[in-house]
């Protein structure tokens, strides 16, 4: 079986994001950029896969659509230890553009197991998963949160409003995969950062499509009041805070 | 031309999600000047389903279809497609739940419908549509023009309210065609929890962090979060070490919730564990360190030891509630 993960490229999730261009752009200065949180979940998960020689896992490849600027975190998932990688050379537009790329990629390069994080930590949108296998036309199991192959077969747990569920979609198929995939994201070890750097990443150029959507603009959150401290002992008054200020309780 | 809303069900019971959702869409009809068409699938039951009329819905249709039995996305894209295309829908909304998160981008390739996942408003304009929502984890909002004449949006969880709106809706029972084939998933073994608050539907949580310091500390706040008819929560660290289930670990990669007050209890305040919880309408803090980042979010905050200030809180509560 075969593996591919898809990887965004996203400002570390410590980042005090800042907007320039009339708010329409990201101020990159000084934005030090890593793979996407649940991106790297699924790829420490795709690679103990791959560890256990039963499950028959040949190859664990990544995916990005992204400009040159991407390729060190491209080499970063190269050296925590995908085998090769695919850049589509294109700004990402929207998810939908994306989408439409990586599936082409797909159907030039066929993979059993296909995995997407459930959302990336920019744009929040939940939605690149769906789209690919949608343009694929094949399963997806969202909510992910583990995986193990089971004589061959590839068995997903996936949660639910209220509870969880074990399931199974035959391959291929994408797998959606939040919170608890993993526990922590695989390092690099020296070797694997040796490695990386002769390990191919293979650049193909973007179909015509268009974005259905665009950001016209950004804006900072409102800023919150100034906190009202109240007496450790005497916390009587925050219930009656709670009561007659907020009008929460 | 119409807004349709679909609306889960659990066990044939909606929640305050569905009332939430079919709300958002009798506002958003009205601003468009459209009829809102509500869809439900499974088998609900007529008094269940006329409980929507009470928040807008005078239209409702309801769908049972063996091939929808089990939740398969394919399945369900198919089915909520077809009712879209039938009902000239153009705009569709869904819950940026669980199941909308699993469907919504599946529509928006099918139906080749720009989507607008996670959205906390009605649209900013209709023409060009605009829509508000999340970006960067809650660290800001974006106004993401959708292009498209027919347009997904999935509604964040407590982020628009319900608003009443009480009539007898109409209700008819429809059919999609799926063929059975299509449906790859199966489910071999169901876990539910049971007789617990879901974090996710929770109007108050009390959430603990490291400063609990031990698993064994958990007892007055889960006593606090019972007294205020709320659920318990969790930092990251917490859930890591396994003091509480990882379903309780809320922040960036963990459950993002909306609840009318949180209550963080020895939480830093990591702008990981913020991005979970930022869209809270009121954020309390108890924290020992007075310059912990939490009581910059918070807009109440008390210094001081988790293990002296809750059983004075919970004693507090119990005061008031026996007044």
């Amino acid at each position: 079986m075969k593996i591919l993960v898809c990887i965004s490229n996203v400002p570390d999730t410590t980042t005090r994001v800042r907007f320039v261009d009339n708010n329409k752009k990201l101020d990159t200065n000084g934005i030090q950029w890593v793979i996407n949180p649940w991106d790297e979940l699924s790829l420490t998960r795709a690679l103990e896969l791959k560890d256990d020689p039963a499950n028959g896992i040949q190859t664990v490849a990544v995916a990005h659509v992204g400009l040159v600027s991407a390729e060190p975190t491209i080499r970063k998932a190269l050296a925590i230890g995908a085998d090769e990688a695919f850049r589509v050379n294109a700004e990402p537009g929207d998810a939908y553009f994306v989408a439409a790329q990586l599936a082409e990629v797909v159907k030039a390069n066929p993979f059993d197991i296909i995995f997407c994080g459930i959302e990336s930590s920019d744009y929040n949108n939940s939605a690149v998963g769906g789209m690919l296998a949608e343009f694929l036309g094949i399963p997806s199991v969202s909510s992910v949160s583990s995986i193990n192959i089971m004589e061959g077969k590839p068995v997903l747990t996936r949660e639910v409003d209220g509870g969880r569920e074990t399931v199974a979609v035959p391959v291929p198929f994408v797998a959606i995969v939040q919170k608890g995939i993993a526990k922590e994201p695989r390092i690099a070890s020296m070797r694997g950062i040796m490695t990386a750097r002769t390990k191919p990443i293979k650049v193909l150029e973007p179909v015509s499509i268009e974005p259905l959507t665009s950001v016209q603009e950004f804006e900072l959150p409102p800023a919150r009041k100034k906190c009202t401290f109240v007496d450790p002992e005497n916390p009587k008054q925050l219930i009656e805070l709670l009561q007659n200020e907020a009008k929460v309780l | 031309m119409a807004v349709l809303v679909y609306t889960e069900n659990w066990d044939g019971s909606f929640k305050k999600l569905s009332f939430e959702l079919v709300s958002y869409g009798a506002n958003l009809a009205n601003m468009l000047g459209k009829p809102l068409v509500v869809l439900s699938i499974g088998n609900v039951a007529s008094a269940e389903l006329e409980k929507l009329g009470n928040y807008g819905a005078r239209r409702i249709l309801s769908l049972a279809d063996p091939a929808l039995q089990v939740f398969d996305s394919q399945a369900y894209t198919e089915a909520i497609a077809q009712v879209a295309t039938r009902e000239k829908a153009e705009v569709v909304v869904l819950s940026n739940n669980n199941l909308g998160k699993a469907v919504a981008p599946r529509l928006s390739v099918k139906l080749k419908a720009g989507l607008g996942a996670g959205i906390s408003k009605l649209p900013l304009s209709t023409s060009p549509f605009v829509v508000y929502k999340r970006a960067f984890s809650g660290n800001a909002f974006a106004h993401v023009e959708i292009k498209t004449p027919v347009r997904i949006l999935t509604l964040a969880q407590n982020s628009f309210g319900l608003v009443e709106n009480p009539g007898t809706p109409s209700i008819e029972t429809i059919s999609v065609s799926i063929d059975s084939a299509l449906v790859k998933t199966s489910v071999s073994e169901v876990q539910k929890q049971t007789g617990k608050l879901l974090l996710t539907d929770a109007e108050i949580v009390v959430s603990g962090g490291r400063g609990m310091k031990s698993p064994d500390n958990w007892g007055p706040l889960v006593e606090l979060a019972d007294l205020l008819g709320g659920a318990t929560a969790c930092s990251r660290p917490v859930s890591d070490e396994g003091w509480r289930p990882h379903e309780e670990h809320t922040g960036q990669t963990g459950k993002i919730i909306a609840p009318n007050l949180y209550i963080a209890v020895g939480i830093s305040g990591a702008t990981q564990h913020l991005a979970g919880v930022s869209s809270s309408k009121v954020i309390v803090a108890i924290n020992t360190d007075k310059d912990a980042p939490i009581f910059e979010a918070a807009q109440y905050g008390i210094v001081g030891d988790a293990m002296k200030v809750l059983p004075k809180l919970v004693e507090a509560v119990k005061e008031i509630k026996h007044k």
